[in-house]
């Protein structure tokens, strides 16, 4: 079924159809509402043949997909694992309270699922995976299957550390309230200088119009905080390619490491063989020190010594062999991924900033809505 | 939303442009707006047929007395002027929130339907700022300044006795004890009580339209006011979440090699951005809210104004229906008569020029907070000007290249 080579999307037609509310008792005793996904597959041979089967489907919790996720990213350390949606509604840009519940949120969330199995069925390496396939079909006892792998021992730091940016988008998400908050309020004034505006003569058309522009000047905040949502998407995107980068390296760091003292090892081992082969003590040693001191062993315990660094150079060979190979394997496959996504990346970081910047420009713009309020009330005429 | 190269290339910076061709000032730049305003401020001022202004009054440096009984705050009050109803041309007096208050209820008196400005509130206590605090010292300094000085400048009120006494006087204790003051004010109350409850004959259409201005006035003004200062207390937290913000970018630089530049770039950025709003709630703070704030006094003072009016009227009436049972004498009725007409006419007059001087006042200070506006947004959008911003990009996806190539090095073979 699973045959190298052969990418799951390519099978199967996966999607996440819908999101329904549920209530239940979760770990703790405690009464929760929260949000399943529909996940529907179809075997694509049945479509291409004219069928049209009804889909399999079964009911995801967000939690199922993060769990998904970090066992692919510690099973596979040097593959850039795409991102999930993000985990709550902290980040909801256009309303003041956030809210897992809110319905343009679910949405958004069902389609950065669907996005996220999209793209590991259509990676040659992480398709292939068994616990994906069983997270796909096997509703029921998959969470347990996943934990029985045991992965979780071998999960590093490195999940830890992406909660410490979760600071950052904590704070960014306040100022962005902040800021909605100041632009609300001078809506405020466009309100009262409209009805004041009725009980002068003079001032009359001059109020009138702050009090449009100040309307419009509350209602921009709503294009600007569009902008820094897609700003904080960004960044987050590029947050989690770097980390998996910086991942690849050191699992790259790691393996020369491992390599280097199993070839060092193989060497200081083939030296000892030579010394006790030969009786020429070459470097300075302790053993040869000692064999100068006070004579060397007998014959009989030489040769001991001699098989027994026999079987150990075999194995340190043997070793070496293995750590050559997984760095091979490892550079290869690491270099692979990271060339795929790097062009992208970077063309995405450049626009996430530049686009920032621009961004907060434009809002500047709205310089230009105080410059007509300004040169409106300068035009306007004063008599008694 | 794709950038074009094109884009990127330009120079979005916004430079103020301050002239044109012929030399003119272009009224394009906030400052040369504001001033271009002032002028036509003062212009309007002389149309008005102001008098030539010949009192200049300044307040200024408080200090406080401690005594066994109290402690309080006096102001250096110091005039200059070419008045020939001064003796001499400088003056300089010490004088207490205490001798304002008597000032303007001498002139509320004497000129019951003239608009006077109003003095800054007495201390409340339920407010936490303390009665010796140096910005409320300061407010306050500024508020009886600006009292004096509208005083000054009226034709009317600058030539009044108990004015020039204020100004000059060394010792005001004498004068305050003097004249009916109190007593005045007294009767006046039981007469406005009384003249309440028979209510007034017929007031003319002109100040009923008055009354119902006033009326909305200070409705708009106590709004103005309350959105102003919600205004400013966005602003402030919006300042202290800028403040948190910007530290951020730099703490998640230190953690990251290919992102620092860039981070550091956009986070010193928004930290020259939460000083430049730090600025400009001091603005709004120093010009918007103390006008707002008068203006609101000010629509009490109109509202105090129409009621002396009306009760003025409303004796006379009195007088002048009791002559028709002969309880009192024709004389009586015609110095009533004509005490009214004199009230009515000093509130015409001073009223256009109450108007007038709300229109510019309140005027300037929305200009003011517009420009500042205006300035406040060209320097961030400088801050922010793309150009540094992809420079550090690209010097970003530079590192990033040469740092792949140095991971993906060949494995090491022995």
């Amino acid at each position: 079924m699973l045959t190298e080579g052969s990418c799951l999307l390519r099978r199967m037609e996966i999607s996440v159809a819908e999101a329904e509310k549920r209530s239940g008792k979760n770990a703790v005793s405690i009464q929760e509402t929260y949000t399943v996904y529909l996940v529907e597959t179809r075997p694509m041979d049945a479509i291409a043949e004219g069928h049209n089967p009804p889909p399999d489907s079964l009911w995801r919790r967000y939690s199922e997909f993060e769990l998904l996720r970090n066992y692919l990213i510690v099973t596979y350390p040097y593959i850039v694992v795409p991102p999930l949606p993000e985990k709550r509604a902290e980040f909801v840009w256009h309303k003041l309270s956030a809210d897992n519940m809110d319905p343009d949120f679910v949405e958004r969330r069902r389609i950065g699922l669907e996005n996220f199995l999209l793209r590991v069925a259509s990676h040659p390496v992480l398709s292939n995976n068994e616990m994906l396939y069983h997270f796909l079909t096997k509703e029921h006892g998959w969470k347990e299957m996943v934990y029985e792998t045991g992965f979780q021992a071998k999960a590093d730091s490195r999940l830890r550390a992406l909660s410490a940016t979760f600071r950052f988008f904590s704070v960014l998400q306040r100022v962005a309230d902040r800021l909605y908050a100041v632009y609300k309020v001078h809506g405020n004034y466009g309100r009262v200088f409209s009805e004041w505006s009725a009980i002068e003569k003079e001032m009359g058309d001059g109020l009138q119009s702050a009090g449009h522009h100040m309307d419009a000047y509350a209602a921009s905040v709503d294009d600007i905080l569009e902008e820094e949502e897609h700003y904080a998407d960004q960044l987050k995107e590029y947050l989690s390619y770097a980390e998996a980068v910086r991942a690849v390296c050191r699992k790259h760091e790691l393996s020369q490491f491992e390599l280097e003292m199993a070839s060092q090892d193989l060497i200081s081992k083939k030296q000892q063989r030579e010394e006790l082969a030969t009786g020429i003590v070459r470097t300075f040693s302790l053993k040869g020190m000692t064999n100068k001191l006070f004579g060397q062993e007998a014959p009989e315990q030489r040769d001991a010594k001699l098989n027994l660094l026999e079987e150990l150079i075999a194995e340190g060979e043997e070793t070496v062999k293995e750590k050559t190979a997984e760095c091979d394997e490892h550079a290869e496959k690491a270099w692979a991924d990271i060339v795929r996504f790097k062009d992208q990346k970077d063309k995405d970081l450049q626009e996430a900033l530049i686009n920032y910047a621009l961004m907060q420009i434009s809002m500047c713009k709205k310089l230009a809505v105080w410059t007509r309020l300004t040169a409106d009330n300068y035009q306007l005429s004063d008599d008694s | 939303y794709i950038h074009k190269q094109s884009d990127l290339n330009e120079r979005t910076c916004v430079e103020p442009n301050t002239s044109l061709a012929d030399g003119n000032p272009m009224p394009n730049s906030p400052d040369s707006m504001v001033n271009q305003f002032r002028l036509d401020e003062e212009n309007e001022e002389e149309q008005q047929g102001a008098i030539n202004k010949d009192i200049f009054v300044t307040v200024d440096n408080p200090e406080s007395h401690i005594s066994a009984i109290e402690t309080f705050i006096t102001y250096r009050v110091v005039t200059r002027t070419t008045c020939s109803e001064f003796d001499s041309s400088e003056y300089e007096v010490r004088r207490r929130y205490q001798d304002f208050l008597w000032l303007k209820s001498r002139l509320e008196e004497n000129y019951p339907t003239l608009i006077i400005h109003p003095l800054p509130e007495k201390f409340v206590m339920k407010s936490m700022v303390e009665r010796f605090n140096d910005d409320f010292i300061e407010t306050r300094r500024k508020a009886l300044h600006r009292f004096l000085n509208r005083i000054a400048d009226h034709p009317i009120l600058s030539c009044s006795h108990h004015f020039k006494v204020f100004l000059t006087e060394e010792e005001l204790a004498p004068h305050r004890k003097l004249g009916p003051g109190f007593l005045s004010r007294m009767s006046e109350t039981m007469r406005a009580m009384a003249n309440s409850v028979r209510g007034l004959r017929s007031k003319l259409e002109e100040f009923a339209v008055m009354q119902e201005y006033v009326d909305d006035f200070s409705n708009k003004m106590c709004s103005v006011d309350k959105v102003t200062n919600r205004i400013i207390k966005e602003h402030r937290e919006y300042m202290d979440e800028l403040k948190q913000y910007g530290p951020t970018y730099f703490q998640w630089a230190e953690s990251e090699e290919l992102l620092a530049e860039p981070l550091k770039g956009v986070g010193s950025c928004v930290e020259r951005c939460s000083k430049e709003t730090e600025e400009q709630i001091q603005h709004l703070s120093e010009v918007l809210v103390p006008t707002l704030h008068e203006y609101v006094l000010c629509a009490d003072t109109l509202k105090a104004v129409m009621r002396r009016r009306d009760n003025i009227q409303a004796e006379f009436e009195a007088k002048n229906e009791a002559l028709a049972s002969r309880t009192t004498d024709k004389e009586m009725v015609d110095d009533l008569a004509d005490r009214v007409e004199q009230a009515n006419n000093a509130l015409r007059g001073d009223w256009s020029r109450w108007r007038t001087s709300m229109r510019a006042d309140l005027k300037s200070a929305f200009i003011s907070t517009a420009a500042k506006n205006v300035d406040y947004y060209e320097k961030v959008s400088l801050t922010y000007c793309p150009s540094s911003l992809y420079a550090v990009c690209l010097q970003t996806s530079r590192t990033l290249a040469s740092w792949f190539f140095r991971a993906a090095l060949l494995p090491h073979r022995c």
